[in-house]
């Protein structure tokens, strides 16, 4: 069985379910101990494939070339701004330097040809097996041309730091104190960098993967019932 | 027992004081102010805390608000009284559990939450859920959309001190929550749109339920809209109340009616339809006033283009499945009423228990382990009640999700809070809030 999707999968390697270093993926652990994958059942025959560290090959199809060349052309030091140019299920995501993401932003709003008006939201994602574990992801809208784009930026724990947007979107206030609250990640230039949905006083920060879920065991019908994060996994 | 004459004498409820470099500062609650009062003060700057346990805030909302009289000169708004961790919960359930979280963040527009995030994890999975089910999705997107800005009637004018409006308005929220309760099996919370379709097919009877209701529901709208439109006091507290324009929305990253009643006809079931919404002829409600009378205004009419659109979604209804195909997603057990309920239906128990080791096994990995989902990160839109809500869904290619971050078109608009309330009065920072109309489930998550 496949779910692999209709879309193209860029940085696919088929049949091979070796992952690339710095991938996301959790190494597999089964109830039956089984060593090879732990699919005893062929239930998930399914081959794990990771994204590659590189950039989507060309041509990426529809608007997405037209709107890169154009990028190229205009945004000085494009090349060095923007490490990796990804397509996945007709999505485009702009891999960013963090120091440039501001600058980024500002051309993509600005530019008559790109118009991204709409900043929708600021998250971020935790990779702790990687060395940049921190990625803060952007999604921007053009209403001009009804299309949007990806910013995605990878800083490391010892240096947790990303230019902040809000002096081209200001919507980007809230977005960027959930991800300072969430993963610690400083966004340099923020007015007020605070926690919003944490008390103040909070240590930590708990959308980390490192950051434990919490949670007591309960009893149902007579049986201990463990609490979510110690329950058994097929990740 | 004496009473010593320090006790008698000590006002135990006088305002506490206390000196700053700003001067002395006094913190007043209920009736404190005759204390206040008599000191002399140099300068009347006062700040005011309002909630988070306030009737007025739309929920525990906090406003902090600087005043000078009755002016605002600054307003903070302080959340996350709600927070519940939802987008950490998701992480340690199955990518179907993921429903039953998202359900309960905005609550007042479940089906749209639980939409949202079925959608992101068939973008993710690439498959389409079946027409029959995209239809129904539609039609409780609608009904829900309706009971939503019924709610936002009913809290909006209660705040406003319009009464009647809140009884009348909570009552057609009824019947319309009776049709989906029907449907779902819920009133709130519904878990009844899953990744691939739905938890089950209408109930039967529900399309004359559901016709009944369109029946009867233009006349108690029609009532609302005679009780709030030319009552002069609505308009009153509505109208040049909270003024945002387009471009103050898009820096704001505002949606939903409040961009709409700034004269920008931005609807994503128009602009990027999902769910077959370009089959569906509706008009996108906009407005110029870009005020609180203005959002009113353009809420009202959405409540009459959703019911066109469940007048088509009826039409459009044709038999078929509610449910990919493909067993290894599709949920095994298929459901039945029975004596206790909603259930798994009997033959399936009798088929997994009876006669197939292989289906049991199958039922058992599917419940327990769930799908496995491709690695990858997709993002999705609806448009809710108030906006655009979002889903940044990524898999690592596990049976659960990696990363699932809401964008809660609520949490945004919040922050409009400043610009529509600073430089007009105390009593209509009230209304702006309310022409919000912010649900706190989905702005702290």
């Amino acid at each position: 069985m496949t779910v692999s999707g209709s879309g193209p999968t860029p940085g696919a390697v088929e049949g091979s379910a070796v992952a690339p270093t710095g991938a996301p993926v959790r190494p597999g652990a089964d109830m039956f101990g089984a060593a090879a994958g732990g699919d005893t059942s062929g239930f998930g025959g399914l081959v794990r494939r990771a994204p590659l560290d590189a950039s989507s090959p060309r041509p990426f199809g529809t608007w997405f070339d037209d709107a890169v060349d154009a990028l190229v052309d205009t945004f000085p030091g494009f090349g060095d701004a923007v490490t990796r140019v990804v397509v996945d299920r007709g999505e485009l995501t702009l891999h960013v330097r963090p120091e440039r993401v501001a600058e980024l932003c500002r051309h993509l709003r600005d530019d008559p040809d790109q118009r991204y008006e709409l900043l929708l939201g600021v998250s971020g994602v935790d990779y702790p097996s990687t060395a940049e574990r921190f990625h803060v992801v952007y999604h921007l809208m053009s209403m001009t041309y009804r299309r949007r784009i990806r910013l995605e930026t990878q800083v490391a724990l010892e240096h947790p730091h990303v230019a902040s947007v809000t002096g081209v979107y200001p919507t980007a206030d809230f977005h960027e104190r959930e991800t300072w609250d969430m993963f610690g990640v400083v966004f340099d230039g923020h007015p007020a960098l605070t926690r919003i949905l944490m008390p103040d006083d909070w240590d930590g920060h708990p959308q980390r993967k490192d950051y434990p879920l919490g949670g007591v065991p309960v009893e149902y019908k007579g049986a201990q019932i463990p609490p979510p994060d110690e329950r058994r996994s097929y990740a | 027992m004496t009473i010593s004459d320090d006790a008698t004498t000590a006002d135990p409820y006088a305002a506490t004081s206390r000196a700053t470099t700003e001067g002395t500062v006094y913190t007043v609650t209920g009736g404190d102010w005759d204390s206040v009062l008599g000191a002399n003060l140099d300068e009347e700057r006062i700040v005011v805390n309002m909630g988070p346990q306030h009737p007025s805030t739309h929920g525990v909302l906090r406003l902090v608000m600087e005043l000078e009289g009755e002016t605002i000169t600054s307003a903070r708004t302080v959340i996350g009284y709600l927070h519940t961790g939802i987008e950490k919960n998701i992480e340690y359930r199955n990518w179907v559990q993921g429903v039953t979280f998202v359900t309960r963040m905005d609550y007042l527009s479940p089906i749209f939450n639980e939409t949202g995030y079925s959608l992101a994890v068939e973008k993710l999975l690439g498959i389409e859920a079946p027409p029959r089910a995209q239809v129904i999705r539609v039609l409780c997107m609608e009904l829900t959309r309706i009971s939503s800005h019924l709610v936002a009637f009913a809290t909006g004018g209660l705040e406003l001190g319009a009464l009647t409006a809140m009884t009348n308005a909570f009552r057609e929220r009824e019947m319309v929550l009776d049709v989906l309760e029907m449907i779902t099996g819920l009133r709130m919370n519904h878990a009844y749109v899953r990744p691939g379709g739905l938890a089950q097919d209408l109930p039967p009877g529900a399309v004359e339920k559901v016709r009944d209701l369109l029946e009867v529901l233009p006349a108690r709208l029609k009532g609302i809209d005679d009780l709030l439109t030319g009552n002069p006091i609505w308009q009153a507290r509505t109208q040049g109340i909270a003024h945002l324009d387009v471009q103050g929305c898009l820096a704001l990253g505002v949606t939903g009616p409040v961009l709409r009643s700034a004269g920008l006809a931005w609807d994503l079931r128009k602009t990027e339809p999902y769910c077959g919404y370009e089959g569906y002829e509706f008009d996108v409600a906009t407005s110029t006033d870009a005020d609180c009378w203005g959002r009113f205004l353009v809420r009202k009419q959405e409540l009459f283009e959703s019911l066109k659109i469940i007048g088509q979604a009826l039409d459009k209804l044709e038999p078929g499945p509610v449910m990919v195909e493909d067993t290894k997603i599709a949920w095994p057990a298929q459901l039945a009423l029975g004596s206790d309920g909603m259930g798994q239906s009997l033959d399936h128990v009798k088929k997994i228990m009876g006669t197939s080791m292989e289906a049991l096994i199958h039922h058992f990995k599917l419940v327990t382990e769930g799908f496995r989902v491709p690695p990858g990160q997709v993002y999705t839109a609806v448009e809710s009640p108030r906006g655009e809500l979002g889903f940044h869904a990524v898999s690592d290619g596990g049976t659960r999700p990696y990363r699932v971050h809401v964008r809660d078109p609520s949490f945004t608009n919040l922050q409009a809070t400043a610009a529509m309330c600073e430089g007009g009065m105390l009593s209509d920072a009230i209304a702006a809030v309310a022409s919000i109309d912010p649900v706190m489930g989905g702005v702290d998550r």
